[in-house]
């Protein structure tokens, strides 16, 4: 059971992860591969504010926010300028640049020996030390995150957003300066992972470079390529998927060591096999 | 009175001179009709004057008064200025209706986000798509409607922008007659409301049955202006099209 209940925790932690990366690439199309550096910066905010000051849970949760939004709007605003290729090409930049940074301000990260001894949160009063009682945090986090997610996709921005994905140069001859409705999105989803990273330290207790690299940024994108593009429910779907992965192929008669390297292979040829046959996803609603 | 008019505007790619020294001025409320050759400029002149493409040299004046050398693609609306394209350009995984709610968004990012979709975008919508007889197909994706109906979208996304100014390029090419004459009506009924139209065009019917005013544009020049009975009976332009 409290294998069960840590899947579970994990997998509203990479849902979280998947929806907001979905408002950039599913729904305005752009290709960003640096999400793991803003779940990263709300993870080590959390981590340094929580082991170093006497700072609480939420406090920390909201300065990781905050710091997330600062360090994307800064990127954003030179992403922004390019499209197609060029924006996947700049976003690989930024993440080896942040992650550079994790790995070597080591007077606060601690690099790669990373920071151990995270306490675990505790909320208006309430303990969520139990396992049980994280998952009810973190899926109520979730659920936030969904219902926000929702609003913006529902609203005349996100339709704005889906215009810039299908043909930004047209929707700017209607009048809008694309850049502001990129740099919004690319801020807000980065403050969602933020939360994210979050969760993440607080949950394990001990967070290092590892967690944050390009890899994982990889990661949560075939979560959402597979779960399905500009479709949260596709997100969901694809970080459920995902987390069980290792347990499926455990299932079928995979030795647990070979299963976990297996996994790398397996994320590969999903994402072959979805190109080649369903680019959309699952249950997505646009292709690549 | 001049409502649009290009001074000495120039715009070359690569050493080749696509709009060469053109200076030409627009009437406000005429239907002013471009013709030439392929490769004559047209399209570049349509793209400077939308800000799609940067202009080399030489400026655009609206209403005698607002000046622009160079503009960004999304100004042009302030300066009540709208475009189809001539590779028509859709928001093709959005619905028909979508395609036109989305342009009478709030232009600002934050009024975007909070905007209610008011009953004054779904009535403006349905106008226009009945207009182009496409409101029953207002829940389909663009991306799976027939050519002449994609150009019709197109147009019909123009009409909600309510500008002053419509820049059409090459509206009626490879349409179907009918579609033809919804196009013709609704570039009509725009000069009826005081509007300005300036048009690409081939076919020199519709030119002569639409336009007021005829400019004829060879190898990025003005080669010939005036009213389109007299323009396309002048030995040049017959050559231009036709060859010596």
């Amino acid at each position: 059971m409290e294998y069960l209940i840590h899947l579970a925790i994990l997998f509203s932690i990479y849902a979280i992860l998947g929806i907001s990366l979905n408002l950039v690439v599913g729904y305005t199309g752009l290709l960003s591969i640096t999400h793991a550096a803003f779940y990263g910066i709300g993870a080590y905010a959390t981590a340094i504010l929580l082991t170093q000051s006497g700072v609480g849970f939420l406090l920390s949760v909201i300065l990781g926010i905050i710091l997330a939004v600062l360090a994307s709007f800064l990127i954003g605003a030179v992403l922004s300028k390019f499209d197609g290729d060029y924006y996947a090409l700049g976003s690989f930049g930024f993440s080896v640049i942040v992650f550079s940074v994790f790995l070597n301000w080591q007077s606060l990260t601690r690099g790669p020996l990373g920071i151990l001894g995270i306490s675990k949160p505790e909320l208006f009063g309430i303990d969520f030390s139990s396992n049980f009682a994280f998952l009810i945090l973190s899926l109520l986090f979730l659920i936030a995150i969904y219902f926000v997610s929702k609003f913006i996709v529902n609203s005349s921005f996100g339709r704005v957003l889906k215009a810039i994905r299908e043909d930004e140069k047209a929707i700017q001859v209607f009048g809008y300066n694309t850049l502001y409705f990129k740099l919004a999105v690319f801020v807000m989803s980065a403050a969602m992972a933020a939360v994210a990273g979050s969760l993440f330290a607080s949950y394990i207790t001990f967070i290092d470079t590892s967690t944050f690299t390009l890899m994982e940024s990889i990661f949560i994108l075939t979560i959402i390529i597979l779960g399905g593009l500009a479709n949260l429910h596709g997100s969901i779907l694809g970080a459920l998927f995902l987390i069980l992965l290792p347990e499926i192929l455990r299932f079928v008669g995979f030795p647990t060591d070979i299963a976990v390297q297996m996994r790398q292979v397996v994320y590969g040829l999903i994402l072959i096999l979805l190109m080649l046959y369903r680019p959309q996803g699952l249950i997505g609603e646009y292709k690549l | 009175m001049t409502i649009l008019e290009t001074k000495k505007l120039e715009k070359h790619f690569d050493g080749v001179q696509a709009v060469d020294n053109l200076s030409i001025g627009i009437e406000k409320g005429e239907i002013a009709g471009i013709v030439g050759p392929n490769g004559s400029g047209k399209t570049t002149l349509i793209n400077l004057l939308s800000g799609t493409l940067e202009i080399d040299a030489g400026a655009v004046i609206i209403n005698g008064v607002q000046k622009f050398e160079n503009i960004n693609p999304w100004q042009i609306s302030f300066y009540g200025i709208t475009r189809t394209f001539q590779d028509v350009r859709l928001f093709e995984q959005m619905t028909v209706l979508d395609n036109i709610l989305v342009v009478l968004t709030e232009r600002n990012v934050f009024s975007s986000l909070f905007e209610k979709h008011k009953e004054y975008h779904l009535k403006k919508a349905e106008e226009v798509l009945q207009k182009v007889g496409l409101w029953k197909k207002k829940n389909q994706l663009a991306i799976n409607l027939s050519y002449g109906q994609r150009k019709l979208l197109e147009i019909a996304r123009t009409l909600a922008m309510d500008a002053e100014i419509y820049l059409f390029d090459e509206p009626f090419a490879g349409l179907f007659p009918e579609m033809v004459k919804i196009v013709s009506d609704v570039v009509k009924e725009l000069k009826r409301e005081g509007k300005t139209i300036i048009l690409i065009e081939h076919n020199m019917e519709l030119i002569r049955k639409l336009c007021d005013y005829l400019f004829v544009m060879d190898e990025g020049k003005l080669l010939a202006e005036g009213k389109p009975e007299k323009v396309l009976a002048k030995k040049e332009v017959i050559e231009a099209y036709l060859g010596k």
